[in-house]
């Protein structure tokens, strides 16, 4: 029975291994299942029918000349859904959205009809006959336009609402934080707006619905990053039994938040299947996706800093206009209005913090997604950390130095936050040593000073970023009533391999590969024997999904949990095998061995054998277990960003010289995959400083509905990065891993910002909202000459 | 309309409508899933195919168009002798994570490794600069051509010894 001495086994590629992805294996050979690359038999194709308007009253829809139309095999209205009671569904955040417009319509790019038919050039050619008669209203594009007395009402269909206000939420101690600033020494504040981009992943959203009117059963196969939360939500809306709802999200060519919510479209193709007894396609086009589905930010923020004469700030003030669009729609904990914006005080030990922020509607698509963020982090750890760097000036500091001076300190932590979070643990100034050693920091500052003497503009950004990740504990964290936790279900085989199902979906995380890894580590079987599971919501356990960088804090802890319940079993096994007593059994991955004789020995495979054909008397077969996770608290990952840049004073062009990231995040699964999701981040976080934008004109056109005019980056123009760890394990987390997944979206776009305003501060530049397109630097630089 | 396309070596036939992109003619009608619709805009680069060796996006053109010429789709990369150096660099270096992009970026590397062995950086990132990917940040896929082209002259100098 014992088989090989420990000293010939191959090493376990548990945590720490760089392991090869196992999906990797499809992918290099265009042999990925993407969602239009799914036919069913009898597949109808759906096209929908957008308004051209931002805001306009609907008189009429007249569909005789498209129902004509070849090919044609329905075309739905509003008015149709509203048979069905299926013309509004609730949004993420307890509001109503239109699934087809029936009274007006409220952004351009809205849902109003949809066309069903045999061929999918047929479906796109019949929405040009479909007759809308609209009267075009007053348009509302921002915030402050929808805070006017006279502003036109959006929601007029809501009862009570009067205005186009939303919520008002709050959040740390006004009081305390009133005294901090009228004892202080100082006030440094900042007013930035951070606008509305889009997460344009590469592969549009869509969905095949194939509802069988005989059985009930409806199938719907759908790119969404939250698979669980999504049938629930289904069953909700449309009534249909939830055992009988299954939705199968297959390989997502990228998400970053755009995947998460219910969009129109899904709707109306699984109630055009189910009226007309096909599976019914849907995909959207790019146009559709940058002007309809979940946008990101839009975020109107004033921030003011509180300092002693020491330097040492002494309070926090932040309030915040949030453009949502034209229903709430934000993908966010249904208790927190501004998401996790409240961690706004993010690396530094302020003893006051107070943050109020307000949310309206406008004439804009709704869906304040958290484009590769956890809820508003983003904007948060933006404003604090270009206030900071403004601050550091205003007083003469180094903003290193300015930064360190008010770190909250390693032995700080656990630290709890003047807004209420705990952060686990950290070790700020080390991360930000790193990172100034790596770009050589002190050498930067000298060389950009003779730099300046010559008339070049060299500039050096830092960022001092913390995150909020992994949401959430039960008693904080809900979406919809939805309870944040998620699960994992093992099974291993006789033969010693093993079947992982996990709750979580990937949309190129790398699950399959780094969750069984955490198994590996756990009972010693090499990840390539473990398959996992995900994404097919028959066959997994139930969870909230991908995103907010939840899926190792959750999911991983789940799956690590699910692990040690199995290994008790098969400790139990183990010492029927040796026959020993339980206690007297050791686990040294992969071997179970009697204490003090080591060569005493079975295997994990052995004892995953014998779970099925000589188990002892009493004892259930099999070996396998479940875990549902329910975090203790949310992890909070860290580092410092140093950028170097050069800008031109002719042409207001810049380009990044060197970029140096120090990510902490924890305890690493695979080094490698890390590495990959925080370039990935990085370069986002580039094209949000750069040039990513959605911005409207006066009517509500949206700018920005292609990839001609929503820039993103490409190879020659993204910065070549050079990356450095430290390594501060969750306390709490099984593993000590706290996610990494948007850390360099979060904390790169106020580095590469606080570098391009350090080139230009002695001319007096003291900000310039993202992105900072080549134009508007130059702008900002005429206008500083000017006014000297 | 009848067209005749030689598709990854073999020759296909489709009766298509003139007004259908080549992207759906090798989706729709060879099968060939592995070329993707990213844009519509050609801005992209996800429908990259390889047209007589060079590449083209496939959405900014119609199959009628293609009539006559030799396709290459990822699915005709590896061949009997197994994987093409190019996508067994890029699992190893890690140069895709959604796997999206992938095809097209592989595409475009091969084609560049066949007119030029030893590109440098600058070369490579020019060379995928019409393929966006928003996962990887490009570090990886440059290395990945790197290796490839490594993997390449490393088979030839073996070829010629």
């Amino acid at each position: 029975m014992s088989t090989q001495a420990p000293e010939a086994q191959e090493e376990i590629r548990g945590v720490g291994h760089s392991v090869r992805r196992k999906e990797d294996a499809r992918f290099i050979r265009g042999k990925g299942n993407y969602i239009d690359d799914i036919r069913l038999p009898g597949m109808l194709h759906m096209a929908i029918l957008r308004s051209p308007f931002a805001h306009a009253a609907i008189n009429g829809v007249d569909t005789a000349r498209a129902a004509a139309a070849p090919g044609v095999i329905a075309v739905v209205t509003g008015e149709l859904m509203a048979q069905h009671d299926l013309a509004w569904m609730p949004t993420m955040s307890g509001d109503t959205q239109a699934v087809l417009a029936t009274d007006k319509v409220r952004f351009q790019g809205q849902e109003v009809a949809a066309v069903v038919a045999t061929d999918p050039y047929l479906a796109k050619d019949a929405l040009e006959l479909i007759d809308v008669d609209y009267d075009p209203l007053d348009v509302v594009i921002s915030p402050q336009q929808a805070m006017a007395v006279d502003a036109p009402v959006i929601r007029d269909e809501k009862d009570g609402q009067s205005d186009n206000h939303i919520y008002h939420w709050e959040s740390g101690d006004q009081e305390a934080t009133d005294a901090a600033f009228a004892s202080a020494d100082r006030v440094v504040s900042l007013d930035t707006f951070y606008p509305r981009s889009h997460p344009a992943p590469l592969e549009t959203c869509g969905c095949i619905a194939d509802v069988d009117g005989a059985t009930g059963q409806a199938t719907i196969y759908m790119t969404s990053q939250a698979p669980h939360a999504i049938r629930t939500v289904f069953a909700l809306v449309a009534g249909l039994p939830e055992e009988n709802i299954r939705i199968v999200s297959p390989d997502i060519g990228g998400g970053f938040g755009n995947k998460v919510p219910v969009y129109p479209g899904y709707v109306v193709a699984t109630a055009a299947s189910l009226l007309l007894g096909h599976p019914v396609k849907w995909i959207e086009d790019r146009s559709e996706n940058l002007i309809s589905t979940g946008f990101a930010r839009d975020f109107y923020m004033h921030g003011e800093l509180a300092l002693n004469a020491d330097g040492r700030i002494a309070g926090l003030r932040t309030s915040l206009l949030a453009d949502e669009g034209a229903f709430h729609a934000d993908a966010q904990p249904s208790k927190l209005r501004v998401g996790l914006f409240h961690v706004v005080t993010g690396s530094y030990d302020f003893p006051a913090a107070h943050v109020v922020a307000d949310g309206y509607y406008t004439n804009k698509a709704p869906g304040g997604v958290a484009y590769r963020c956890s809820f508003r982090v983003t904007e948060a750890s933006y404003l604090i950390e270009r206030l900071v760097q403004n601050a550091a000036y205003e007083i003469g500091m180094d903003p290193a130095d300015f930064r360190k001076k008010n770190f909250i300190r390693k032995d700080q932590f656990p630290y709890r936050t003047p807004t209420g979070f705990e952060y686990d643990s950290g070790d700020y100034e080390a991360a930000m040593d790193l990172a100034l050693a790596k770009i050589g920091y002190a050498e930067l500052r000298k060389e950009q000073e003779a730099k300046r003497a010559e008339g070049s503009l060299w500039g050096i950004g830092l960022a001092s970023f913390t995150e909020a990740v992994g949401a959430g504990p039960h008693h904080d964290y809900d979406i919809l009533g939805l309870k944040m936790n998620d699960g994992a279900e093992l099974r291993i085989h006789p033969t010693g391999k093993a079947i992982l199902k996990i709750s979580s979906k990937t949309q190129g995380q790398g699950h399959e590969t780094t969750f069984a890894q955490i198994v590996a580590e756990e009972l010693g079987i090499q990840p390539e024997d473990i398959k996992v599971q995900h994404g097919d919501t028959d066959n997994t356990p139930y969870g909230l999904g991908t995103y907010a960088s939840r899926s190792t804090p959750t999911v991983g802890a789940a799956t690590a949990m699910v692990s040690r319940r199995v290994a008790e079993k098969a400790r139990k096994i183990a010492a029927h095998l040796l026959e020993v007593s339980e206690e007297d059994i050791e686990f040294t991955r992969p071997n179970f061995s009697v204490k003090g004789a080591p060569d005493k020995a079975v295997t994990i495979q052995d004892v995953a054998f014998a779970a099925y054909t000589n188990f002892p008397d009493g004892m259930e077969a099999g070996l396998e277990g479940s875990f549902y996770y329910d975090p203790p608290n949310l992890t909070f990952p860290f580092g410092t960003y140093a950028v170097a840049v050069e800008v031109d004073p002719e042409t207001g062009v810049w380009h990044v010289r060197r970029m140096v990231a120090v990510d902490d995040c924890g305890v690493r699964i695979n080094p490698m995959i890390v590495e990959g999701q925080i370039h990935g981040g990085l370069t986002e976080g580039y094209g949000i400083a750069a040039m990513e934008l959605i911005t409207f004109d006066e009517a509500g056109n949206c700018i920005g509905s292609n990839f001609v005019d929503y820039l993103l980056p490409t190879a020659v123009e993204t910065p070549r990065f050079e990356l450095g760890e430290t390594v501060t394990p969750s306390p709490h987390h099984p593993i000590g891993a706290k996610g990494v997944g948007e850390s360099a979206t979060v904390g790169s776009p106020a580095a590469y910002v606080n570098a391009v305003i350090d080139a230009l501060w002695p001319l007096g530049v003291r900000n310039i909202d993202m992105p900072l397109t080549s134009a508007k630097v130059w702008e900002a630089i005429e206008a500083a000459k000017a006014a000297s | 309309m009848e067209i005749s396309i030689t598709v990854n070596g073999e020759a296909r036939t489709a009766d298509v409508e003139p007004r259908m992109l080549l992207t759906h003619v090798i989706r729709e009608e060879f099968e060939l899933t592995g070329t993707h619709l990213g844009c519509d805009t050609t801005s992209c680069g996800a429908c990259t195919v390889l047209m007589d060796g060079e590449p083209v996006k496939s959405c900014t053109m119609f199959g009628v168009q293609a009539d006559g010429r030799q396709v290459t789709t990822v699915e005709g990369l590896a061949d009997a002798g197994g994987l093409d150096p190019i996508q067994t660099a890029f699992q190893e270096e890690h140069g895709l994570q959604c796997g999206f992009c992938t095809p097209g970026m592989m595409l475009v590397g091969a084609a560049l490794l066949e007119r030029d062995p030893a590109p440098s950086e600058d070369d490579i990132r020019w060379a995928i600069s019409g393929n966006i990917c928003r996962c990887t940040g490009y570090m990886n896929i440059v290395k990945a051509i790197q290796a490839a082209a490594k993997a390449r002259s490393g088979a030839a100098a073996a070829a010629t010894a």
